[in-house]
C-alpha cells in the first residue's frame, strides 16, 4: 500500500461576491499517494482549479478556505504559518500552469529565474543553483541548455515554455507537482512532447501528480486514477482504466460520449448535456446534476445523494444507481456514504451502453 | 409508384460544377516593416477545393496559415497573388457591390463568442444587422426572421431584447451562428468555432452545425487545430504546414491511410480518451521546431522535421508538387508519399 501524501477532508472554498456566496469546493474529499498521477476533470467552474489552489493556499479574493483540511505528509496545510506555507509551496509542492507566457517574468532571463526558485528556498547555494539549471533544462529536454538558459521568455517557443515551467517547478524536487490545464494552450506534436516529459519525470523521479484538466484523453495518456468533479463537488472517482470502461454516473458517461474520437469512424450525433452548468450561487436543491440529467427520478430533486461505492473501488454520487436498492440499503448508504455494489449493475440496465 | 414512361432526370442547374470554391495558386504575404523587402508568407501557394454539400476540414498548427486562408477565402482580406473562384467568380477581381453580393453567400463563425458580438447591441440587433445590410426584407419581417433564426439555433425566441452578456459562452456561439445564417448563405467557414466551449457545449454546438448542414444543405469549411472534432464533422481534410497544404483526402484514408509523413505525425500526436488504446499509443515525435515562415526551407518546407527525408538531396532541391498518391480522391505533397 503506497503511502498517502496528500489527504483533502471535507474541503470547502467559497467566493463571498456582492451576488451572494459561491460554493465553489463543497464537500471535496481526495487524496493523493506517492509517486501518484491523479485526474481531476471536470469542465469550466466545477472546482478543480480552485481545489488546486486551496492545497497552495492561493485562492483569489474574495475566496477563502471555509473548513475542512487539507493535509500534506499529515501536516494540515490550512493551519501552516506564514513562513510554514512559504517553505510548502515549490518545496514540497510546486504548480504550473496554462499558459507559460503569463507565468514567466518577461525581463528575467530563463536560467535566473529557475535559480531563483531554488535559492528563495535555501536549499541551494547560488553556485549550486547555476549548475543545477542546466541540468533541469537537459532533464526537460530543452535542446541546447547551456546556451538557452541566457535567452528571454520572448526567445522560447510555446512548448520550450512549458518545458521551462516544469524545469522551474522541479527545481525544488517536490514530491507533488499540480499541472493545471498544462497542454491546452498548446499544439498538438508540442502536447505530445509535454505528455511523454512529464510520463517520464514521474517515472524517473517518483514525483507525484495531479493533473487538472477538462481534457479525458489526457487523463487516459497520463492517470493512473481519475476524480470527476461537478458544481464543487466530486461526482466519481477511481481507477482510469474501470472509469473509462465503465463509467457509472451519468455525468462522466455523458462527458466521455461528448466528445469525438479521433480513431473512431463517425458517429451520427456525440451526446450532449442539456442545459447549462448551475450557477454555484444559487445550486439546484438535491443532485446538482440533475437538471441535466437524462435519468432523473424525483429523489433527485430532494436530496442530494452519497458519494457510494458503485464497483470496487470506483465511488460514484447518484441516487438512479441506488434505485432499485431497498430504502434500508439507501438508508445505510446515506449513514455510510456507501452504496451497494450491485447498484452499478442496476444502472448498466438503466442507462443503455453505460456499460459499453 | 408507376410511371407511364421512365421519368427523365431533372435538367442540370446552370450551376452544375460540383465545386463551389476553387483557391488557385493562392499567395498571401505580410511585409515585415524594417527588414529590407522581407515578408511573413503566410499562405505560400495554396490549391483547393470545396465541393457543394461537403464539409471540408482545414487542420494545421499554430502559426500554419489555415486562418489567414480562411480570410482570403471570405474577401476579408486581398491576396497577393493568385485567384479564389467561388461559384464561377474569382472573388479576386471583385469590387464594391459586386463583392458584396457575393459576400452574401459567405459567411464565418468565429472562434471566440466573447470577442465576435457587440456588447452594446442586443442579441436581436446582432442577427438583423445582416439583413440590415443587405436591405432584406421590412422591420416586421425581421423581427419575424430573427426569432424564427433564434429558434432554429435553440434558443428562446424572447430574447431578443436582452445583450450578449447575459448569455454563457455555448450560447453566445449560436447567436453567432443565427447571424451566419441570416442571410441565407451557401457556404459557411467556422474558425475553431468550438474550441473555447466547454465539452459538454461543444457536443451541442457540433450538433447543431450537422443538423443545419443536412437542414439547408450547407457548404462547410471546418478550421480547427482539434483533429477528432474535425474528423467527426468532416467529408474531406486538408493539412496545412508552413503556408502549404500537403496533403488532401477522405475522412477516413486520411486518419487509414495517411500519405504525408507530416500526416502522420500530426495524427499519431493526438491523444485518444481511452487508455487502453493510450498504453499502446507511440506518437512520432517531430524533431525541432515550426520554422520561420519569413524564411521557409529550401525544397519540400517539412524537410527539416521529417522522419524520412533525403536531405542533403531531392527533399531539401525540390518542392514536391500536390499530387494523387495512395487512395483514390487523394493528394499529397511528397516525394517519397506513403514509404515510411
Amino acid at each position: 500500500m503506497a503511502q498517502t501524501l496528500l489527504q483533502i477532508e471535507d474541503l470547502h472554498t467559497q467566493f463571498f461576491t456582492s451576488r451572494g456566496v459561491v460554493h465553489a469546493v463543497d464537500g471535496v474529499n481526495l487524496h493523493i499517494d506517492a509517486g501518484e498521477v491523479l485526474g481531476v476533470v471536470g469542465e469550466s467552474g466545477c472546482g478543480k482549479t480552485i481545489t488546486a489552489l486551496s492545497v497552495l493556499r492561493l485562492v483569489p479574493d474574495p475566496g477563502r478556505i471555509v473548513s475542512g483540511r487539507i493535509l500534506f505528509r499529515g501536516i494540515d496545510v490550512t493551519k501552516m504559518g506564514d513562513e510554514e506555507i512559504r517553505e510548502f509551496r515549490g518545496n514540497d509542492v510546486a504548480m504550473i500552469f496554462q499558459d507559460p507566457m503569463t507565468s514567466l517574468n518577461p525581463v528575467t532571463r530563463i536560467g535566473p529565474q529557475i535559480e531563483e526558485a531554488m535559492t528563495a528556498h535555501n536549499r541551494f547555494t547560488q553556485q549550486q543553483a547555476r549548475t543545477r539549471v542546466i541540468d533541469l533544462l537537459k532533464r526537460v529536454r530543452v535542446p541546447g541548455a547551456e546556451s538557452r538558459v541566457n535567452d528571454y521568455p520572448h526567445q522560447f517557443s510555446g512548448g520550450m515554455r512549458q518545458r521551462a515551467m516544469i524545469a522551474m517547478g522541479l527545481a525544488n524536487e517536490p514530491a507533488l507537482l499540480i499541472a493545471d490545464e498544462p497542454t491546452t494552450a498548446l499544439d498538438v506534436t508540442v502536447q505530445a512532447q509535454i505528455i511523454q516529459l512529464m510520463k517520464q519525470l514521474n517515472r524517473e523521479l517518483g514525483t507525484a501528480m495531479m493533473l487538472i484538466t477538462h481534457n479525458m484523453a489526457l487523463v487516459a495518456s497520463l492517470c493512473t486514477r481519475i476524480v470527476v468533479m461537478y458544481a464543487g463537488r466530486i461526482v466519481e472517482e477511481g481507477p482510469v482504466d474501470q472509469i473509462f470502461k465503465n463509467p457509472q454516473h451519468p455525468y462522466t458517461w455523458s462527458l466521455l460520449r461528448s466528445v469525438p474520437r479521433v480513431d473512431e469512424a463517425r458517429k451520427d450525433r456525440l451526446v450532449s448535456i442539456r442545459g447549462l452548468p448551475p450557477d454555484l450561487s444559487n445550486p439546484p436543491p438535491g443532485c446538482k446534476f440533475h437538471p441535466r440529467c437524462p435519468f432523473v427520478i424525483d429523489h433527485c430533486k430532494q436530496e442530494e445523494p452519497p458519494l457510494g461505492e458503485v464497483a470496487a473501488n470506483q465511488l460514484a454520487r447518484c441516487w438512479v444507481l441506488m434505485r432499485t436498492v431497498s430504502e434500508e440499503a439507501i438508508d445505510h448508504a446515506r449513514a455510510a456514504s456507501l452504496a451497494s455494489s450491485e447498484a452499478a449493475q442496476k444502472l448498466k440496465q438503466t442507462i443503455p451502453d453505460a456499460g459499453r | 409508384m408507376q410511371a407511364a414512361e421512365p421519368r427523365r432526370a431533372p435538367a442540370p442547374a446552370p450551376a452544375a460544377d460540383p465545386v463551389l470554391l476553387r483557391v488557385e495558386n493562392a499567395y498571401k504575404y505580410f511585409p515585415i516593416a524594417g527588414f529590407g523587402g522581407a515578408s511573413v508568407r503566410a499562405v505560400d501557394g495554396v490549391n483547393l477545393e470545396v465541393r457543394r454539400g461537403e464539409a471540408l476540414g482545414l487542420v494545421g498548427e499554430s502559426g500554419c496559415g489555415k486562418s489567414t486562408l480562411a480570410r482570403l477565402i471570405t474577401a476579408l482580406l486581398p491576396v497577393t497573388r493568385g485567384s479564389i473562384v467561388f461559384d464561377g467568380q474569382d472573388i479576386t477581381k471583385l469590387r464594391g457591390g459586386k463583392l458584396r453580393k457575393v459576400r452574401r453567400k459567405m459567411q464565418m463563425i468565429f472562434q471566440d463568442p466573447f470577442a465576435s458580438l457587440d456588447p452594446r447591441m442586443t442579441v436581436g440587433d446582432i442577427i438583423a444587422e445582416p439583413l440590415d445590410n443587405y436591405s432584406i426584407g421590412t422591420g416586421a419581417e425581421r423581427t419575424v426572421r430573427v426569432a424564427e433564426l433564434l429558434r432554429l439555433v435553440g434558443l428562446n425566441p424572447n430574447f431578443t431584447n436582452r445583450y450578449p452578456h447575459e448569455f454563457s459562452g455555448g450560447q453566445r456561439q449560436r447567436i453567432g451562428i443565427a447571424r451566419a445564417l441570416a442571410v441565407n448563405p451557401s457556404f459557411i467557414v467556422c474558425d475553431e468555432a468550438v474550441s473555447a466551449l466547454d465539452v459538454s457545449i461543444a457536443a451541442q454546438i457540433i450538433n447543431l452545425l450537422q443538423d443545419l448542414q443536412r437542414e439547408f444543405n450547407l457548404t462547410y469549411l471546418f478550421i480547427a487545430h482539434d483533429l477528432a472534432v474535425v474528423r467527426h464533422l468532416s467529408d474531406r481534410i486538408a493539412v496545412m504546414y508552413l503556408g502549404k497544404v500537403v496533403e488532401t483526402a477522405g475522412r477516413n484514408d486520411i486518419y487509414d491511410h495517411p500519405q504525408h509523413p507530416y500526416t502522420r505525425a500530426l495524427l499519431s500526436s493526438i491523444p485518444v480518451p481511452d487508455p487502453a488504446v493510450e498504453r499502446d499509443r507511440d506518437p512520432i515525435m517531430l524533431k525541432g521546431e515550426i520554422p520561420s515562415p519569413v524564411n521557409p526551407p529550401s525544397g519540400c518546407r517539412f524537410h527539416t522535421r521529417c522522419p524520412i527525408a533525403r536531405a542533403p538531396g531531392i527533399c531539401s532541391e525540390q518542392e514536391p508538387p500536390l499530387e494523387p498518391h495512395g487512395q483514390r480522391d487523394q493528394l499529397a505533397a511528397c516525394h517519397f508519399a506513403g514509404q515510411f
